[in-house]
């Protein structure tokens, strides 16, 4: 990561460049330097910023699209998308009815945009595919030990796991989610769903009546200056009676469905930290198949949310996945959660793990944190938010696959009974479910998020780790989340950031190339490729792979941002945490992005 | 999928590329090429390979030593033989030749390199199944003795494969095939004109450029520049679907594949040492004595 603080305050001073210019013209034009005006470069020629009916070089385009029909429509192949799929072809098989649905997906492959620790609690699996076992479900390390502790400089204090903590995790198991992702397509083709990976949704398509159509597919063969190449061809339509939108954590087109029918109008703004993984080879004497571990503490200080896992997984070599999880809402400017994470790696006890092994793979990928508090208005005329998109994970547990499953499973249920029913007197095109809400909230997701909903709030406090875990330790493992108050959440993640003045400049340690790395060679590893010659997002502040930096002008004077788009692994933290919130996230050419091979 | 943007960087220096970007030049593993056959009158066989994608740097090698790690790796075609593709489905849209099949040799999984072949227009598949340790051994030679075989039984007047597979680099499936039928090759084609009953190939040699004319029957290889591929879109690998693949075994076609060469290792190349700096020429030359090179 770009040492922060060098940036940082650019990047307040672009800020306000950018907002005064902003404020001044109707089309905004994105200004990258904030000196030399005479080498202004457009930062992005996204349509959404520059419509193409006022564009000379779309002239004469053609921009008719190929519609097709479908009954239901899944955006996004994890694990919600794809448990939404499989219910839906179970029930239509089981009542004897014919249903046509497809998923599409933006990664190249099913699985490979799929990021998580994870240990995964299969309750939900054992209701979706009772069979898994059989059916050679990559579940192959059950949980042996559970460790948690909390960290300093140099020591490690474990804290004891008591049955009815929420990182409690007997009868789970360690999974690499991508290898389950994918087993959970191969599911879901075998039951006849079409999966088209390589396609992202681009756009969502509204009937008259503003109900939702469907979703086109991104348009291709557009250069990076905005103009169509030969090979241009536009997105296909794809209509359905229902939409079901998986996108996972800060969706995109789920964004523009919040504003399109104000379902957040009753909840809190959605929270969100980013999860940094990697994936290592170590030496067989130490590996312990099946071993949990769990840290707070170091390297972050009390006030900034955030810990590590650890996890020795059972396939075949001797792998181990590890991460670190940080709050977005940290405060201080200077803080990369990039290095945090490589730093944490040379505290004595997760080095002594480490040493002698290899770096395989590395990725980064934002997660919900908002739990109970967050969750939206679920469905909309036409359309139903599952998984991570609305948000359901449980943040103390930090699991969020099983509830992304199970709300998968009741769209399906939900939306099967309307499409299916003859007599049905839809008032609008696109069909209206509320049957969903009603069954989400009468489910084990509603109880178990609503039992922890007050333990992430709970770390605002001057005590800020050690009063959330006294709070955790009453009010949960005593109590069960029954107290009969809910706590807010501070606000939006974006807004959180303190002035660079107010906050002490954080020394990283240079990365040793053994045990901790860089940030230009941990990108190589994700695999991330997208086409060179296409738009990109408006963007202002970091990334987790390169993407955004301050490169010196040619004139010499003066910085100005240059986007690395190529580098994304479409993590959305940029569109989360930017601080002026001007930068909108939107899909590349499908099966552009991360190759995540089982992370 | 490739697009020809990356297949600059990734085909002509591949290897320096790697090396410079990230340190460490990717091993190059073993993978089975596809020739595709081209038919002018009737039909035109593609080659098409799956191959690991080329934007994969980070390739393992195995813990056995016999070869590289492909499970779970994302493959996609080989960006030489989706220019072959594009390069047929011209033809045909120009209405020079009457049909395209795509044929691909391997496992269960190449199917859907078949298809991405039918969505860009090619009209049917053959798929030559070889799975297993057949599928680790499958080499040009092998792959060439197939394509022979399958352009007799189809009467196949062009074949079209890409100059080379990006993962082991052979360049040698065309024109064994063009050996095993004794039909001319114009390789590493970068323009393609039929006259007649003729093929005219401009070729890019060493030199700048060489063009000859050659009688059909005729295998071509597709170089970078032959042309750019165009997407297969959704609606066209929805259509695709409905597009005949057939299924056939090398045995069928007499051709046995087994392997004259044995793997004995596959190793990392080293770990590059860092460089040493030296103020003056003197220096240089004391260093060079040190290192005993002089």
């Amino acid at each position: 990561m770009f040492p922060a603080c060098r940036y940082s305050l650019q990047a307040r001073r672009c800020v306000g460049a950018l907002k005064a210019v902003q404020a001044e013209h109707v089309a905004p034009q994105v200004c990258s330097t904030r000196s030399s005006s005479s080498t202004l470069s457009r930062i992005t020629t996204h349509y959404s910023v520059y419509p193409r009916d006022k564009d000379p070089r779309w002239e004469g385009v053609e921009m008719e699209r190929f519609a097709d029909e479908a009954d239901v429509v899944i955006v996004g192949g994890g694990p919600a998308g794809l448990s939404a799929a499989i219910r839906l072809k179970q029930l239509a098989s089981q009542h004897e009815k014919e249903l046509r649905v497809c998923v599409v997906e933006k990664a190249s492959q099913i699985g490979a945009h799929t990021l998580s620790g994870a240990c995964l609690e299969p309750t939900a699996l054992s209701e979706l595919i009772p069979d898994w076992k059989e059916r050679g479900a990559p579940l192959n390390t059950p949980v042996t030990e559970d460790k948690f502790s909390i960290l300093t400089e140099k020591y490690r204090i474990p804290v004891p796991i008591l049955p009815g903590l929420p990182m409690n995790n007997h009868g789970n198991y360690l999974v690499r989610l991508g290898h389950f992702v994918r087993w959970l397509g191969e599911q879901a083709e075998e039951l006849g769903v079409e999966l088209y990976p390589g396609y992202a949704a681009s756009e969502v398509l509204f009937h008259e009546d503003g109900s939702v159509k469907g979703i086109a597919t991104n348009d291709v063969g557009i250069a990076k200056d905005g103009s169509p190449k030969d090979v241009f061809e536009r997105g296909m339509e794809l209509h359905a009676k229902v939409t079901l939108f998986g996108e996972g954590c800060h969706g995109h087109l789920a964004k523009q469905l919040y504003k399109q029918f104000n379902l957040r109008g009753n909840c809190e703004p959605q929270t969100y930290a980013i999860g940094l993984k990697e994936l290592w080879v170590i030496d067989e004497k130490k590996w312990c198949p099946g071993r949990t571990e769990h840290s707070v503490g170091w390297p972050l200080n009390r006030n900034t949310y955030g810990g590590s896992f650890l996890y020795h997984l059972n396939e075949g070599e001797p792998l181990v996945a590890l991460g670190f999880v940080v709050g977005l809402d940290y405060t201080n400017p200077y803080l990369s959660p990039f290095r945090e994470f490589q730093r944490w790696k040379h505290h004595p006890s997760i080095m002594s793990t480490l040493e002698g092994g290899n770096r395989i793979a590395y990725g980064a990928r934002a997660l919900n944190e908002g739990g109970f508090q967050s969750i939206p208005k679920l469905t909309f005329p036409g359309g139903m938010l599952i998984g991570c998109s609305p948000g359901f994970m449980n943040v103390p547990k930090i699991k969020g696959t099983h509830t992304a499953m199970k709300s998968g499973m009741l769209a399906a249920e939900s939306a099967f009974s309307k499409i299916t029913d003859e007599n049905l007197q839809s008032e609008t095109a696109g069909l209206y479910i509320p049957e969903y809400e009603e069954a989400f909230k009468k489910s084990w997701i509603w109880k178990e998020l609503y039992s922890v909903r007050n333990i992430r709030p709970s770390f605002h406090n001057y005590f800020g780790l050690y009063g959330g875990m006294v709070y955790t330790g009453i009010f949960y493992w005593i109590l069960r989340g029954k107290e009969p108050w809910t706590l807010k959440h501070n606000g939006l993640d974006a807004d959180q950031l303190k002035p660079a003045k107010d906050c002490t400049p954080i020394e990283y340690p240079k990365p040793d190339g053994k045990i901790s790395f860089d940030l230009l060679s941990s990108v190589a590893l994700s695999g991330t490729n997208h086409e060179h010659d296409q738009p990109f997002c408006p963007a202002e502040t970091q990334s987790f792979s390169c993407v955004y930096e301050y490169v010196p002008l040619e004139t010499g004077d003066g910085m100005r941002l240059q986007i690395n788009a190529q580098n994304c692994v479409h993590c959305k933290t940029c569109d989360i945490k930017d601080p002026s919130q001007n930068i909108n996230w939107v899909v590349p050419e499908g099966s552009g992005g991360p190759a995540y091979n089982g992370m | 999928m490739h697009r020809s943007s990356e297949v600059k960087h990734l085909a002509s220096d591949f290897n320096t590329r790697a090396c410079e970007c990230f340190g460490q030049p990717p091993v190059q593993p073993f993978e089975s090429h596809c020739p595709v056959l081209t038919d002018r009158t009737v039909r035109v066989q593609l080659k098409v390979l799956k191959v690991k994608d080329g934007s994969v740097f980070f390739i393992r090698v195995k813990p056995d030593r016999t070869g590289v790690v492909t499970d779970g790796v994302k493959h996609s075609m080989n960006p030489f033989c989706e220019i072959a593709v594009e390069e047929a489905v011209k033809l045909k849209e120009k209405k020079l030749v009457k049909e395209v099949v795509a044929v691909s040799c391997g496992p269960q999984q190449v199917q859907e390199t078949i298809r991405t072949a039918l969505a860009m227009g090619a009209d049917r598949g053959i798929h030559v199944e070889v799975s297993g340790k057949d599928y680790e051994t499958l080499g040009p030679l092998q792959v060439s003795k197939i394509f022979a075989a399958l352009a007799k039984k189809e009467q196949a007047d062009l074949i079209i494969l890409g100059k080379q597979a990006i993962d082991d680099d052979c360049n040698q499936t065309g024109q064994m095939t063009a050996a095993l039928l004794d039909w001319p090759q114009g390789t590493f084609a970068s323009e393609v004109t039929l006259e007649a009953d003729k093929l005219k190939v401009v070729r890019e040699i060493d030199g700048g450029l060489e063009t000859i004319k050659i009688n059909l029957p005729a295998v071509v290889t597709a170089d970078l520049r032959l042309n750019t591929p165009r997407y297969a879109t959704l609606p066209n690998i929805m259509k695709a679907k409905k597009k005949k693949i057939t299924n056939v075994k090398p045995a069928d076609l007499g051709v046995d594949v087994s392997s004259r060469l044995e793997v004995l290792k596959v190793d990392e190349p080293p770990q590059r040492q860092s460089g040493v700096k030296v103020e003056t020429v003197h220096d240089l030359v004391e260093k060079l004595k040190e290192a005993g090179r002089i």
